[in-house]
């Protein structure tokens, strides 16, 4: 009983923990995307405006919470609790676990994954019950997104698994003592990075909003704290995939000098800003380029370097690194050809 | 410590986790009725469209293009189940080439069904 205690104690601390640094992201995300536009962001509630999330929250619970009458009632209602537990739950696959239940999911990476797969299915029936037309659309694309961009995501870690011999989180962490696997896998990376973003419905892939042509897109109609489950979710699982991250690319919690878990946040941190920088600098792809991306060149990429890291396993180092950053440059170069290609598009368009 | 008993000791982990955040919704949304005004109209609950009269319903057919990227998903997540156990086990001393060649072929004959729906124009947006 005792064991049970403690256990349910882990988890309390482990999602608290989880909800504070969603709250300082929030408000990260706020600041520094201020700071990339010349504003200076929030400033009013607390130093700096560091209580700005809490405030919001608040003014939030006393809104009414309305349901549109046309609305699928119960479906309505049960949407954004479908997308925020598994933003909780996906902290199963933690290391931390080990911590409290000495127990670490042995197939911790696929867990992850299985998860974060349950996410979109709460935004897809939220864009389906609003019985709005902007809705809609954005469900159906959520759907898109997530079944096209998770295969890439999920192949883009087979070579880290390889590497590690192990799905657990731990051991992923403990293989990467000579080099973190951003050096062994940095084409892994690439494709991870770009696999998230979709997956977090993250600039440059936020279709499922699309606030310029969809209103708020699948959230349209939903008001009260039921839209702040939703906007929880987003920003808990722009912390929890920053962390996946840092732990699988960036080498947890190791580095010299200073306690591991400071590392393993700066490490965390430098990736939330990564995303919130992208956000700052990048616009929005369209469905069709989105598609293409993923089925086109990330797919072929990440069986690719798959095959590479395979190959560099038996060889060892010396043809995996040159191997896996020609990929990158190769990567690089396609991305930056379609970008292009969709800039002249855009251009001739203007010209007409 | 059994294989079994760490098994359960991981579902009660997972159970927690799902109570916890089930908790903490069923708290917050709790709070907000509690403090939240109620009283809706007919304008307030009508579908959003910007202000204006909406127009026809939305529950309407929807574009089924998406439905072949749906097909090919399924078909390269399992793929993606395979690969996971043999990246486990490849690394380890004595699994060789054949070991390789053979998930070569695996993917070759995945890898051929892409460029297959690729030709024939399954991936072309209309």
């Amino acid at each position: 009983m005792n064991g049970l205690l403690r256990i349910a104690v882990g988890v309390v601390a482990v999602v608290v923990v989880v909800m504070l640094n969603t709250v300082f992201v929030m408000w990260l995300e706020r600041k520094f995307l201020g700071h990339l536009q010349s504003r200076r962001g929030p400033m009013r509630t607390g130093y700096h405006g560091l209580l700005q999330p809490f405030a919001d929250a608040l003014k939030m619970l006393g809104k009414e919470d309305l349901v549109p009458a046309a609305a699928d009632r119960a479906l309505f209602l049960v949407a954004p609790l479908i997308a925020f537990s598994p933003a909780v739950l996906i902290h199963v696959a933690m290391p931390w676990t080990e911590w409290f239940a000495k127990t670490a999911s042995e197939i911790g990476l696929l867990m992850l994954f299985a998860v974060a797969a349950l996410s979109p299915v709460g935004v897809v029936v939220a864009g389906w019950a609003s019985h709005n037309k902007y809705s809609l659309i954005g469900g159906i694309r959520a759907a898109a997104q997530q079944v096209s961009y998770e295969v890439p995501l999920l192949l883009s870690v087979v070579g880290v698994v390889m590497l590690a011999r192990s799905m657990r989180l731990t051991d992923v962490v403990g293989a990467q003592g000579v080099a973190w696997n951003i050096v062994w896998q940095p084409l892994g990376f690439l494709i991870f990075f770009i696999g998230m973003l979709a997956e977090l419905n993250r600039v440059p892939f936020d279709l499922p909003e699309a606030e310029s042509e969809l209103v708020s897109g699948f959230n349209t109609e939903y008001s009260s704290m039921r839209f702040a489950l939703f906007f929880l979710a987003e920003y808990m699982n722009v912390f929890t995939w920053s962390l996946v991250g840092a732990l699988v690319f960036l080498g947890g919690w190791m580095g010299p000098v200073l306690p591991g878990v400071v590392w393993l946040a700066l490490k965390t941190y430098a990736l939330v800003l990564l995303i919130i920088w992208v956000r700052g600098t990048v616009p929005r792809v369209r469905v069709d380029q989105l598609l293409a991306v993923s089925w086109k060149v990330l797919l072929p990429a990440s069986l690719l370097g798959a095959m590479i890291t395979a190959v560099g396993v038996v060889f060892g180092p010396i043809v995996l690194v040159p191997l896996q950053f020609a990929g990158v440059l190769t990567l690089g170069w396609v991305i930056a050809r379609l970008g292009n290609d969709a800039g002249e598009a855009a251009r001739a368009v203007v010209r007409l | 410590m059994g294989k079994g008993r760490r098994l359960s000791l991981e579902s009660i982990v997972i159970a927690l986790f799902i109570v916890i955040g089930a908790a903490f919704t069923v708290l917050t949304l709790s709070a907000s009725w509690l403090l939240s005004p109620k009283a809706p109209s007919p304008e307030k609950i009508t579908m959003y469209e910007c202000g204006v009269e909406p127009v026809g319903g939305p529950w309407v057919r929807f574009r089924a293009g998406y439905y072949v990227y749906a097909l090919l998903y399924v078909i390269f997540d399992i793929e993606v189940v395979f690969l996971y156990p043999w990246a486990v086990t490849f690394g380890r001393p004595g699994i060789g080439w054949f070991v390789f060649i053979e998930m070569i072929i695996f993917i070759a004959i995945l890898a051929g069904g892409l460029a297959y729906a690729w030709k024939e124009g399954a991936l072309r947006w209309r």
